[in-house]
């Protein structure tokens, strides 16, 4: 044993708050500029959230892989 | 009224006849012993990566989902754009409880929910007050995903209740001959054609108005984004608390603890963490259909008139397909829709008839069940979950429909403390979760009945300040406060528990 339970709380695990964080404070994303292509920023930002979420359980699954 | 155009109602018909042989032909996929029920309520837990994708994928974005969020946009602009946070941080709480979930219902054979929390903390109450809350909140769920096919069979000109009833007797025949199987095929099927329908229409449509600059110079400036007071109501606020409440809510649904379940193992349940957002990325993209429907200007079109005075906002995104694409396409687009709402309602009925067999039949009327005999009884109530779900929408109640589910969030997301808390404490007295889950139940509900059931966010007055707060979410906190409270008195009381699990299990 090293202490370290599997499937118990390691370190890496905090950047999930980021999602939660990036997604929940709207005040930060409650605007029409910059837009992408048109689109305005209160809709790209959303969405490439949904895509950076998905990278972020990504590396917390490889992270612990590597137990 | 839509005339029927024979190019697409082929397409339609055709791919409805596919999925309907797929859906016959799944008993036999991996085949095993459909008399047991986790053969037929969870496919054997034999679904790898791959499959399980498909799965939650087709059972999590609902036909519902796809005419109901762009309805909100058409409607309301910014605010109904929260449906993208909250399949986005979703997927967290997926990440890290539902793998402890699968791991402790593999080691002890477990199939719902509630089964868990019987097993974890030996209380019947309130493992019944766990199921009849999946049960309730997934039935008027199952009728909505009537409504989405009735709008698109109304875009193709078809008209009157048979369509609908032969597509749900069809529906219920497969499901109860194969199972989870069958949806488990058809969804593949299913999400192939709604990532080929959005990715076209994202494509062809933006450009057919004259690029996405000219899409949003449609919307009122007000609905773009939210309005700048924080507090307003609908505002920031209340954005941001919908979006928590909902992806709290979002697996404690039973047709997505059935899906998850269902996997081969707990990896499978991460990895479909880290590759289920592209569902909701087309959720993202399939909102903004609102948006260029409203650009295109399909409510002012006299041949759509007859289809928003029956469906309201509704009828936008089909009407949308009607005028942007050509016919053919229109039907691969109208059945990804239509087949997007067999999914989800053959998996809600399964859950529900897992529900129902497991934690109310078998625990307070047949003990000595015999595991075929808990098979036979799951496959009727499918059935009888199904009819009732036809029946209630046929009668034209429709708008009830529309009031339960929103109902429904606010008394699944109760289940949070024994169910999710439960995984990872026993500490929680089972008597403190019943009355908070009973306090949460009747704070939620209460709040709702100040709208008429028309709002699911509720005005709370905390010093002074006017918080616009999603229902759910406030009385889910009130249900926290009493479900700790009174494990504090009741622990000191009697802190003996009859837990089943062992620390081992939940690894």
């Amino acid at each position: 044993m090293d202490g370290r339970q599997k499937g118990g709380f390691r370190l890496v695990h905090l950047l999930l708050i980021v999602p939660f964080a990036a997604t929940l404070w709207v005040p930060f994303y409650n605007r029409a500029l910059p837009d992408l292509d048109g689109i305005p920023f209160f809709y790209w930002y959303q969405i490439l959230w949904v895509a950076l979420t998905a990278l972020i359980l990504f590396i917390v699954y490889l992270a612990e892989g590597r137990e | 009224m839509e005339k029927l155009d024979p190019v697409a109602l082929g397409v339609f018909i055709a791919l409805f006849l596919f999925v309907t042989v797929l859906g016959f032909f799944a008993g036999r996929w991996r085949q095993g012993d459909l008399t047991q029920l986790t053969e037929w309520g969870l496919g054997g837990r034999r679904f790898g990566s791959v499959v399980t994708w498909f799965l939650l994928g087709g059972d999590l974005y609902t036909a519902y989902t796809f005419v109901a969020v762009p309805a909100l946009m058409f409607g309301a602009g910014a605010v109904g754009f929260f449906a993208v946070p909250y399949a986005a941080i979703a997927y967290v709480f997926m990440f890290l409880a539902f793998p402890r979930f699968w791991s402790v219902a593999k080691a002890k054979g477990y199939v719902t929910g509630a089964d868990f929390v019987r097993g974890r903390f030996g209380s019947r109450s309130l493992a019944l007050a766990v199921a009849l809350t999946g049960i309730v909140a997934t039935m008027p769920y199952i009728a909505l995903q009537l409504v989405g096919m009735e709008v698109v069979l109304a875009g193709l000109g078809i008209h009157g209740e048979w369509p609908l009833v032969i597509a749900f007797v069809i529906l219920a025949a497969y499901t109860y001959a194969s199972g989870l199987r069958a949806p488990a095929m058809i969804a593949v099927v299913k999400d192939m054609l709604i990532y080929a329908t959005v990715i076209a229409a994202v494509v062809i449509i933006p450009v057919e108005l004259g690029g996405f600059t000219h899409v949003f110079s449609a919307v009122a400036a007000a609905k773009l984004t939210l309005p700048a007071d924080a507090f307003s109501n609908p505002g920031q606020f209340s954005y941001a608390t919908l979006a928590l409440g909902s992806a709290m809510a979002l697996f404690l649904y039973p047709h997505a603890a059935t899906g998850v379940l269902s996997s081969s193992s707990r990896h499978v349940i991460k990895r479909n963490a880290v590759a289920l957002p592209a569902y909701s990325i087309v959720l993202g993209l399939v909102a903004l259909l609102g948006l260029m429907a409203l650009a295109a200007g399909v409510k002012a079109m006299p041949q759509y008139a007859d289809g928003f005075a029956r469906f309201g906002n509704n009828y936008a995104v089909p009407a949308l397909f009607l005028q942007m694409f050509p016919s053919w396409f229109v039907g691969i687009a109208f059945a990804a829709i239509a087949i997007g709402a067999l999914v989800p309602a053959a998996i809600m009925s399964i859950a529900c008839a897992n529900l129902f067999t497991r934690n109310i039949y078998r625990e307070f009327f047949k003990r000595d069940c015999t595991p075929a005999h808990e098979s036979q009884v799951a496959k009727i109530v499918s059935l009888v979950v199904k009819g009732g779900a036809l029946v209630f929408i046929l009668e034209g109640q429709s708008k009830a429909a529309i009031e339960l589910q929103l109902l429904g969030g606010i008394w699944i997301i109760q289940t949070l403390p024994a169910v999710l808390l439960g995984l990872y404490t026993r500490w929680l007295h089972p008597r403190a979760l019943l009355l908070g889950w009973i306090a949460g139940i009747a704070s939620g509900t209460w709040m709702a009945a100040q709208s008429g059931f028309k709002a699911s966010v509720y005005v709370l007055h905390v010093g002074g300040m006017a918080l616009p707060c999603y229902a759910a979410l406030s009385s889910l906190i009130l249900n926290l406060v009493v479900s700790y409270a009174l494990s504090l008195v009741f622990n000191t009381l009697s802190s003996a528990r009859q837990d089943t699990t062992l620390t081992e299990d939940y690894v």
